[in-house]
């Protein structure tokens, strides 16, 4: 009797198929589950107003869109978020590529003080900020120290310019060692026959720097430029604990700004709509460096 | 189906249709709880984490348990001060409200929003309770027409605490007879400039909190915004003259420390400090004190309140067990008990002697004085919907006054600008 072969419906393809969608699943689940939902509820809210004290949900269509144009505090608020992120961006980059520059060379100690940069990023980020609240008070220790040396400290976190420097330079101390680290690793990864070849020639150290160094750690530099960017787009207990997003509007952030809308005003749906003007700025901002990243990243292969 | 099973039915679905408005008719405290033994689980939100506070509220409900076997457990969760608000809204809005809670500024966003389970009712018909002894001048906070929504079981005058170690280092003494704002000022730019620690200090104002400015301004007859809440006052020559007064003590006289200063009263940092009755628990012996009505203003003498108050969420699962179990919990006996914390709502309770017994900080002459002579006549801090974004506001339009040159007029009426528009809002 001729063997009619069946064909399973499970083909080798479709095996293939079914395993890779099974590796994918947890992922794809986490996702789905705290970033599309979260994201679609955002937009659902956003075209909404909700008493939260009734739970009454009324659909507003663009209202709360209408209200971003026009609310009157929102350019503070964005020009004291650009400040924010373009301080702890360029802090951040320059002090963790120095770092991490200077900890190549073979020092004594270099381990005790790779270890001492990267430490803070290993403290809660609220108990690193209220020891540098104290730290910044009037009567606080950093104005002690200044009125030693004769120097009579500005009440740091009272007046606009100074509190917002404080804030910066918080978050950057904080931050700085992740980058440090990534840097370093990339710094060890170039080749040093490269070196080499380059003394030969009689290049200057700003020339090897600027010429091999830079270019073979640009990929890093672009993820560390991400993630810091995106990192600094979201600091939010700083500014919480440290200034409360005064005096004024001076530090108040635009997550901040959220965070009061939806949860201290009870806003949820005007909170929301800021919560999407934030992550499309976040999507913009890294859309526009991974398109540039052509122009000056150097990848080896 | 057979005609029997059709029949039954029928008669199922007629049982329901009729049962289904008796559900819907509502709580109803003085009739007795259907539900099953042990099948309440009851939860109230505070913001207070004294392990001796939640040990008495556990023996009350622990009592409670014993006559009512429906209670399956009664949960005290205790949510940090500074986040209170936010973090009980954010559970109503998660549908995961408590039963029960204690409400401060946010009671009248939740009683305009039918949120909380009108008590009054519930309250006159249970034995023993003696609702005509809640003095209306502490229940208004949080009433609307003669519906009582939240039991005011904290009514804590503000009160003016004097630190006499540190007033006699700087060679002062304190006359009660002739205690105003100018002579505090006086005595505590002294402190300030023989012993360098503060002079006074609005207790958790910290140059943010601006709303715990009545138990200044009130001396100087000035208020936040009219009695209907929707005219800003904080603009008034009354309230200028207030804030010069503070203004001058700040930049001029130094007797009280400026913004980005931390000094704790009860830490011996500064000589004045008003603060609520209730915060006598934070003194620990390691100075001298004495405890005095807020000094007179240019107005005369007044008294400020600070209240907080228990409501059943009409949110809850069980809002008829919460509430009866709320009339137990605040009923004469148990609201004597929970005097030793905070200051009764009940005439009966409100003499020295009653609030000395068991008081351990304050004697009865001193509770006499700060307390029951100050309750009746007291002024509730200014309330109104949406708290949270009037203070913020408010703030934000005040940081300018704490400059050395700032105009104090000008930085009031933009105060009052940015003000207006969310007294109105509805």
């Amino acid at each position: 009797m001729p063997t009619t072969r069946t064909t399973s419906f499970w083909t080798t393809k479709r095996r293939d198929v079914l395993a890779g969608y099974l590796f994918i699943a947890p992922q794809l689940a986490g996702i789905v589950a705290f970033v599309l939902l979260p994201v679609g509820l955002s937009i659902w809210f956003s075209l909404n107003k909700w008493n939260i004290f009734t739970g009454d949900l009324a659909f507003v269509g663009g209202e709360n869109y209408l209200r971003a144009v026009n609310d009157p505090q929102l350019p503070s608020v964005l020009l004291a978020t650009a400040v924010f992120s373009g301080g702890v961006v360029i802090l951040n980059l320059a002090a963790g590529l120095g770092l991490a520059v200077l900890l190549n060379r073979k020092i004594t100690g270099g381990a005790l003080f790779r270890t001492l940069f990267f430490s803070p990023v290993v403290i809660s980020v609220v108990a690193w900020t209220l020891v540098w609240g104290f730290l910044l008070q009037d009567n606080g220790a950093i104005n002690n120290l200044l009125a030693l040396v004769g120097i009579d400290g500005p009440n740091w976190l009272q007046q606009g310019p100074t509190a917002m420097a404080a804030v910066i330079v918080t978050q950057v101390i904080r931050s700085v060692g992740v980058n440090m680290i990534l840097f370093l690793s990339a710094l060890q990864g170039v080749p040093r026959e490269l070196y080499e070849a380059a003394r030969v020639d009689g290049a200057t150290p700003a020339a090897v720097f600027f010429r091999i160094t830079l270019p073979l750690i640009s990929p890093t530099l672009l993820l560390t430029a991400i993630i810091t960017i995106v990192g600094s787009l979201q600091a939010f207990a700083q500014v919480a604990v440290l200034t409360e997003g005064g005096p004024d509007l001076s530090t108040t952030v635009l997550v901040y700004y959220l965070y009061q809308q939806a949860f201290e005003f009870n806003d949820i749906g005007y909170g929301s709509t800021l919560a999407l003007m934030l992550l499309s700025f976040v999507l913009v901002l890294t859309i526009v460096q991974w398109q540039l990243r052509r122009k000056w990243v150097f990848y080896e292969d | 189906m057979t005609p029997a099973k059709k029949l039954t039915a029928i008669a199922a679905v007629a049982a329901i249709t009729l049962l289904l408005p008796a559900c819907a008719s509502g709580p109803d405290a003085s009739e007795p709880t259907n539900a099953a033994d042990g099948s309440v689980d009851l939860r109230m939100s505070i913001w207070s984490s004294d392990e001796r506070q939640i040990s008495l509220f556990n023996s009350i409900a622990d009592e409670y348990k014993t006559d009512h076997p429906e209670i399956g457990s009664i949960t005290f969760e205790s949510l940090p001060f500074a986040d209170y608000n936010t973090t009980l809204t954010t559970q109503i809005a998660g549908g995961n409200a408590p039963d029960m809670a204690w409400v401060g500024d946010i009671a009248k966003d939740l009683i305009v929003s039918d949120a909380l389970v009108p008590l009054t009712e519930t309250f006159q018909k249970t034995k023993g309770y003696d609702y005509d002894d809640i003095l209306p001048s502490v229940a208004k906070s949080f009433s609307q027409g003669e519906e009582l929504y939240a039991y005011p079981f904290s009514n804590s005058p503000f009160a003016l605490y004097v630190n006499k170690t540190l007033l006699a280092e700087a060679g002062q003494t304190v006359d009660p007879e002739n205690l105003t704002w100018d002579t505090v000022s006086e005595m505590g730019a002294a402190v300030n400039k023989s012993t360098g620690k503060a002079g006074f200090v609005i207790r958790d104002f910290d140059y943010s909190s601006w709303l715990t400015l009545p138990s200044l301004w009130t001396g100087w007859g000035a208020k936040a915004w009219n009695a209907k809440g929707d005219t800003c006052l904080m603009d008034t020559p009354e309230m200028v003259d207030a804030f010069q007064f503070l203004h001058d003590a700040i930049y001029v006289d130094k007797s009280t420390p400026g913004p980005g200063v931390t000094a704790d009263f009860f830490a011996g940092d500064s000589a004045f400090t008003t603060a609520q009755v209730s915060r006598a628990s934070l003194l620990d012996g390691s100075f001298d004190f004495d405890i005095y009505p807020l000094p007179a203003g240019p107005a005369g003498d007044y008294s400020v309140l600070g209240q907080a108050g228990m409501g059943v969420l009409a949110s809850s699962d069980h809002p008829q067990e919460a509430t009866d179990f709320l009339s137990f919990m605040t009923n004469p006996t148990n609201s004597a008990q929970l005097a030793q914390f905070f200051p009764p709502p009940r005439e009966s309770l409100l003499t020295g002697d009653k609030l000395a017994a068991v008081n351990t900080k304050l004697s009865a002459e001193q509770l006499t004085r700060v307390v029951v002579d100050e309750l009746p006549e007291a002024v509730s801090p200014p309330v109104h919907t949406g708290p949270a974004k009037i203070a913020q506001t408010g703030k934000t339009a005040l940081d300018r006054m704490w400059n050395a040159d700032a105009d104090v007029e000008e930085v009031l009426g933009d105060m009052c600008s940015a003000l207006a528009p969310l007294l109105t809002a509805e």
